[in-house]
């Protein structure tokens, strides 16, 4: 509790900013005008908020929370969030603050839908070990990065497909150029690999210390993931994956590896039957 | 004192045709010696001359209507002008309807090119002339300070200057949507022709730097380059060069393809990354139309862009009747405000020391 308010309850508060702003963008995009500083602000709003819901959530579970797939989607939102301030504010990319608040809303929304998402989680996931702490903040967090890669690629193929079928006027006229996006997609995608290679790294050194606390499904799910992300930076540098293919994988992988959430929490729950879950919380 | 004391006089696209406006427009001097006679006129307490390509305006402050007929009769002399002539295609508006008239001007509705942007530094530049000369006193200072404001009201709560209506312009724009900053884009012209010389100085006046030309004949490439600070190329290495180039503007007289799949294609092989934005002003066209499947390349040809401009053309039409209420209540209220200063004589301090000195 903080404030008298559960974190569930800053988590709601938050997925409605983030829902203000997806409500103000549609708003001023079918009016034909920018939202401008208005967006921006319910999103600083719903990051501040999330911000308190995850550290009240984090002080009750005495960790980083992200023991079930509620605490994962929260954490990838907030990730994806804390670059857009980054992001947004270096590049000043227009319409990605609109982009960003539709994912974020999404995903906290939908997380916050289904309670059986958040009815129990794993204890002690960590081990007591700050540096698989580090591990799996890192990789949540490359997640948050390839979640905005997911969105600039969505704005390059709209903005591709309004110049190839000549109709760059209406909403596209809001869309940043095809250089920027594609320069600023490039860039994440760098960053995302480089994030993810260090998570795996860190928790490689310590998983090859005792294998038996590997749980396989989702060892493999991880490495695929990244090798993919690995694949497309490497064609992207060649020059073979470009444009609209390029946009594509970069919104198919992210499709991929939100989806692969699924079953390895699955595969935790099945190889965990043994071991102590217990009730969130709140 | 009548409402006629604020009058506005003068001739338009709307009222003139090119050949009379010809005639009737003033470059600096004859502005200048035409201010000079008008400070002499009696009663005329304030004024400020707008002389674009489009119009010549005179925003007068006089003690009676009768003042208006001796502004023209000082114009028509100046210009060689019989009276009865200019008649026909003149401007002549008194009261609020002078006052909602200069509004719409600022604003770009009354302008040939609808919504257009540039009419609202001439007006400022008109009106920073008259002040600086003290031919305007309370009355066309708060006027004119108001018509600006609410120039800028209409141009953030409507769409009038959104979208260009120029097939330059729309290319321009075009380039801007793929490459951002027109700063780092290298530009070829292909072709020494007028409408190609006219979109590549639209793009050097967005900030494009490096340009170059190319024609069949090198020496009128050579010419055009000089006269535009580019480069000139040998028209036959466009292919091989097509490589190092972003954006290709195309306006030859050329009876076949200019610019074949195959070159485009191996162009693209080397830079695949960067797209290439190909803009065939040509007819027949320079550029095969095959090379807009390829991957990040952009091939608009004149009916791409002239529909373009037609649609924002539209776009702004459509949205006149929304200024002009916009503007309307602006002038109702300025009018409330300006009409007892008129009646009160407020405009005499501005020129009746000059008359005086005169």
């Amino acid at each position: 509790m903080f404030a008298g308010l559960t974190d569930r309850s800053w988590l709601w508060l938050a997925a409605e900013c983030y829902f203000a702003g997806l409500f103000l963008g549609t708003f001023f995009l079918l009016r034909g005008r920018r939202a401008g500083r208005g967006i921006n602000t319910v999103i600083a709003a719903g990051y501040v908020l999330q911000v308190i819901g995850l550290y009240v959530r984090g002080r009750a579970v005495g960790g980083c929370p992200l023991g079930n797939t509620f605490e994962i989607l929260q954490f990838t939102a907030w990730s994806a969030i804390t670059l857009y301030f980054f992001v947004g504010v270096t590049f000043r990319l227009s319409l990605l603050g609109y982009f960003t608040s539709t994912l974020a809303a999404a995903l906290t929304l939908v997380s916050l839908a289904i309670p059986a998402w958040d009815a129990n989680r794993r204890d002690h996931i960590f081990g007591g070990n700050s540096w698989i702490e580090l591990h799996a903040a890192l990789a949540l967090f490359s997640y948050g990065v390839f979640a905005l890669l997911a969105l600039t690629s969505c704005m390059f193929l709209l903005r591709n497909y309004s110049l190839k079928t000549k109709h760059p006027g209406g909403a596209f006229t809001f869309l940043p150029s095809i250089i920027d996006l594609d320069t600023i997609s490039v860039r994440l995608l760098v960053a995302g690999v480089s994030i993810m290679t260090v998570s795996l790294a860190v928790g490689a050194a310590y998983w090859v210390r005792d294998t038996s606390t590997v749980n396989l499904t989702k060892l493999y799910i991880t490495i695929a993931v990244w090798a993919a992300y690995v694949v497309m930076l490497a064609l992207r540098t060649r020059g073979v994956l470009i444009a609209k293919r390029f946009s594509w994988a970069g919104v198919l992988l992210f499709a991929a590896a939100l989806l692969s959430l699924w079953p390895v929490d699955a595969s935790r729950h099945s190889s965990e039957l043994n071991s102590p879950t217990r009730v969130v919380p709140r | 004192m009548s409402a006629g004391n604020l009058f506005v006089l003068g001739a338009t696209h709307h009222t003139a045709p090119l050949a009379v406006r010809e005639r009737l427009s003033l470059d600096a001097a004859a502005t200048e010696l035409l201010r000079d006679e008008l400070s002499r006129i009696a009663g005329l307490k304030e004024f400020t001359v707008l002389s674009t390509c489009n119009r010549v305006e005179f925003y007068g402050v006089g003690e009676s209507a009768a003042v208006a007929s001796e502004v023209q009769r000082a114009f028509c002399a100046r210009q060689g002008v019989a009276p009865h002539e200019f008649e026909q295609f003149r401007l002549s508006l008194a009261g609020p309807h002078a006052l909602q008239h200069l509004l719409e001007v600022t604003a770009g509705l009354d302008s040939q090119m609808l919504g257009e942007t540039e009419i609202f530094g001439q007006v400022k530049e008109a009106y920073g002339a008259a002040q600086a000369r003290g031919h305007t006193g309370a009355v066309l200072n708060r006027v004119f300070q108001k018509a600006f404001q609410a120039a800028k009201h209409v141009r953030t709560n409507t769409a009038i200057t959104e979208g260009q209506v120029s097939v330059a312009n729309v290319a321009v724009e075009l380039a801007v949507n793929i490459f951002g900053s027109l700063a780092q884009a290298r530009i070829l012209l292909l072709g020494a022709g007028e409408i190609g010389e006219k979109t590549a100085r639209a793009f050097q006046s967005r900030g494009a730097a490096t340009l170059s030309v190319t024609s069949r004949r090198l020496e009128s490439a050579m010419e055009l380059a000089n006269s535009l600070g580019a480069f000139a190329l040998p028209f036959w290495l466009t292919p091989v060069k097509l490589t190092d180039f972003d954006i290709v503007v195309c306006a030859t007289a050329a009876p076949d393809t200019v610019v074949s799949l195959a070159a485009v294609q191996a162009a693209m092989r080397k830079r695949p990354a960067r797209p290439l934005f190909f803009i065939d002003l040509a007819l027949p066209r320079d550029v095969d139309p095959g090379v807009a499947d390829l991957e990040n390349v952009f091939l608009y040809n004149l009916d791409d862009l002239a529909k373009i401009a037609d649609d924002n053309r539209a776009a702004r039409e459509a949205e006149i009747g929304k200024c002009r209420e916009l503007l309307n209540v602006r002038t109702q209220a300025l009018w409330r405000q300006i009409e007892p200063r008129l009646q009160g004589g407020a405009g005499e301090s501005a020129m009746g020391a000059q008359t005086e000195s005169a």
